[in-house]
């Protein structure tokens, strides 16, 4: 089974600096994409693959490329971002490849500013992830001292400089607008769309922002083909995923597999299946934001159209497994006090009505829950859904408690009656 | 007053972006690095440097979980809620912090020593229940972990 991603991560994840990391094959899509291909050919390349943003809503990557404006006369410069804030809840992919490869995600994000026409990259990490921005920063320099960054890249016309911007902490920032105002130095709160960040981005330039997991694949489809992408997958969606596996099992952990790997086997062959004494009770398919699945889902494969098939997301791919002795009601209660603390204020129904959830359930958990409660609690996974707030903050906080009211509704209601949570 | 030093560090950042104000975020962390927090009267001195209005400052710097308006204790601690650390028993540790320390999440040891701040997701959910001291990563903790790894901070 090939693993392009983690093809270089070493068991204790010392990442390769850039002699072992170009005798691995690596810088060669570079070689390729500037010497041998157009810009347009690196782009129909990505359309082509299929690939699909792996920051969560998976919108394809080459269609998103293709809205930056181009040509003659079109606006200078460009722009291309990292997204590396990654603090979704229950997710640690990003991080394996920061830590693991960071000369990977720097070829990435060459062929593809070569791909959109951009001249200044910047890679957006959270502060948090110390090791990769010291192993990161060290790759850059490398990468730099050869000949792969700055001026006349191998000859050519294309220049690129790559610059580390380390944040302060907001989840919000993950939202690529709020990103982008976050790195010019305001308030990280999102902007409105349109204007898209392809048009009007960083400083008003024409910017794209992907995913790191995204960007890592770049290298590899510019290597081996539309065809190969493909291939690597089990069902339509193309290419290969990290997945991961957090909560009550066996053998926590993330794993490159198969784009369509099933719930099952990520469970049971690569977490090792729960932990003694537990038993699966559901799971939130990729991260904090995305509905609970259940028993009957497992053998779903992991894929953006299967799982929304089934009415949730694949979100990030890292999932986050409940255990039949965990209360659900104060699980949920625990996702969304993240939910309505990261809300970062600008449109009133995140602002006031997260924190209202959050009491709400509180006092549910508590019990000193009302029936009615439940009423107010389906109402507000209504009235904070798509289309009723100015970003998907508040949306994918009610995907969790609006499937949970659904798989797990027994569990609020015996808070309620009983007037104690029977877990304690 | 900043220091020259700070000055110049901040300028160096400066330059990598193509707005003054742009480096912001970086200024803020250059001097709490060296002062521990922000106070006002560090913050007017960088927003004159970065020629941006102080409200506007202020309004980045009260924004970020990692940028301290108020003074903290020598070491910060910062203990993951979210999800998969709850599941893996966070409350145990935070529980295990009061009990030794008597601080809440917030609240700075007596001797000034810790501050207790909760954080979101560190991106280490595999080996949860995860923690930061000083910026550094501990993880796989319980209560007795927490006490060898607070051993280190003195
Ligand atoms: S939905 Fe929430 S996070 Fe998004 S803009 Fe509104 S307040 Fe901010
Ligand atoms: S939930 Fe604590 S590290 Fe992810």
């Amino acid at each position: 089974m090939e693993r392009p991603l983690t093809a270089n991560i070493r068991p204790d994840r010392e990442p390769l600096d850039i002699d072992g990391y170009e005798r691995a094959g690596g810088y060669r899509a570079v070689r390729e994409a500037l010497q041998r291909m157009t810009p347009e050919d690196v782009l129909a390349a990505v359309t082509e693959s299929g690939l699909r943003g792996r920051g969560g809503a998976g919108f394809p990557t080459g269609q998103k490329w293709s809205f930056m404006p181009r040509g003659e006369g079109a606006p200078t410069p460009r722009y291309l971002i990292a997204n590396a804030d990654e603090m979704e809840p229950g997710t640690f992919k990003d991080r394996l490849l920061l830590e693991g490869d960071p000369h990977l995600l720097i070829e990435g994000m060459i062929v593809s500013a070569y791909a959109i026409g951009a001249t200044t990259g910047y890679i957006f990490l959270r502060d948090e992830y110390r090791l990769a921005a010291e192993r990161l920063r060290r790759a850059l320099a490398e990468a730099a001292g050869r000949g792969w960054l700055g001026e006349h890249i191998l000859g050519t016309g294309f220049s690129l400089d790559i610059h580390l911007h380390t944040s302060a902490g907001r989840y919000i920032c993950g939202e690529e607008t709020a990103l982008i105002n976050a790195l010019e130095g305001r308030r990280a709160i999102p902007r409105t769309k349109p204007p898209f960040p392809q048009a009007v981005g960083l400083w008003g330039k024409p910017t794209v922002v992907n995913n790191v997991e995204t960007l890592c694949n770049v290298p590899h489809i510019v290597n081996n083909g539309a065809e190969w992408f493909k291939g690597l997958s089990r069902t339509d969606n193309a290419g290969t995923k990290i997945y991961g596996v957090s909560g009550k099992v066996k053998r926590p952990g993330a794993w490159e597999l198969p784009m369509g790997t099933t719930i099952r086997e990520l469970l049971e062959e690569h977490a090792g299946g729960m932990r003694g004494g537990y038993r699966f009770r559901g799971v939130l398919p990729g991260g904090a934001s995305t509905d609970f699945l259940v028993e009957e889902h497992l053998d779903a494969p992991m894929d953006f159209d299967a799982i929304q098939k089934l009415g949730s997301r694949l979100g990030t791919g890292t999932m986050i497994v409940l255990d039949d002795r965990t209360c659900p009601v104060a699980m949920v209660h625990n996702l969304e006090h993240f939910f309505a603390q990261e809300s970062c204020g600008w449109c009133t129904p995140c602002r006031d009505g997260l924190p209202y959830v959050e009491q709400l359930l509180a006092a549910i958990d508590d019990g000193d829950g009302r029936f009615e409660d439940l009423d107010l609690l389906e109402m507000h996974t209504r009235h904070l859904g798509p289309g009723r707030t100015f970003c998907a903050h508040a949306p994918g906080a009610m995907e969790p408690l609006q499937s949970a009211l659904r798989w797990f509704r027994d569990d609020f209601e015996r808070h309620i009656a009983e007037r104690r949570c029977p877990y304690r | 007053m900043l220091s020259p030093e700070e000055v110049a560090a901040i300028e160096h950042e400066v330059a990598l972006y193509d707005r003054k104000r742009a480096a912001c975020i970086d200024a803020l962390k250059i001097v709490q690095q060296r002062r521990g927090w922000i106070s006002d009267e560090d913050l007017r001195d960088i927003a004159g440097l970065l020629e941006m209005p102080v409200d506007e400052l202020d309004a980045v710097a009260t924004f970020y979980n990692l940028i301290y308006r108020r003074p903290v204790g020598r070491h910060v601690v910062h203990v993951c809620d979210s999800v998969s650390c709850w599941l893996m028993g966070t409350e145990a540790i935070s529980d295990r912090l009061r009990e030794r320390f008597g601080v809440s999440f917030g609240e700075t040891t007596a001797d000034a020593r810790f501050t207790v701040l909760p954080i979101p997701c560190l991106g280490c959910c595999d080996r949860a229940p995860a923690m930061l001291v000083d910026g550094n990563l501990h993880a796989d903790l319980d209560p007795s972990r927490v006490d060898e790894v607070l051993e280190r901070y003195d």
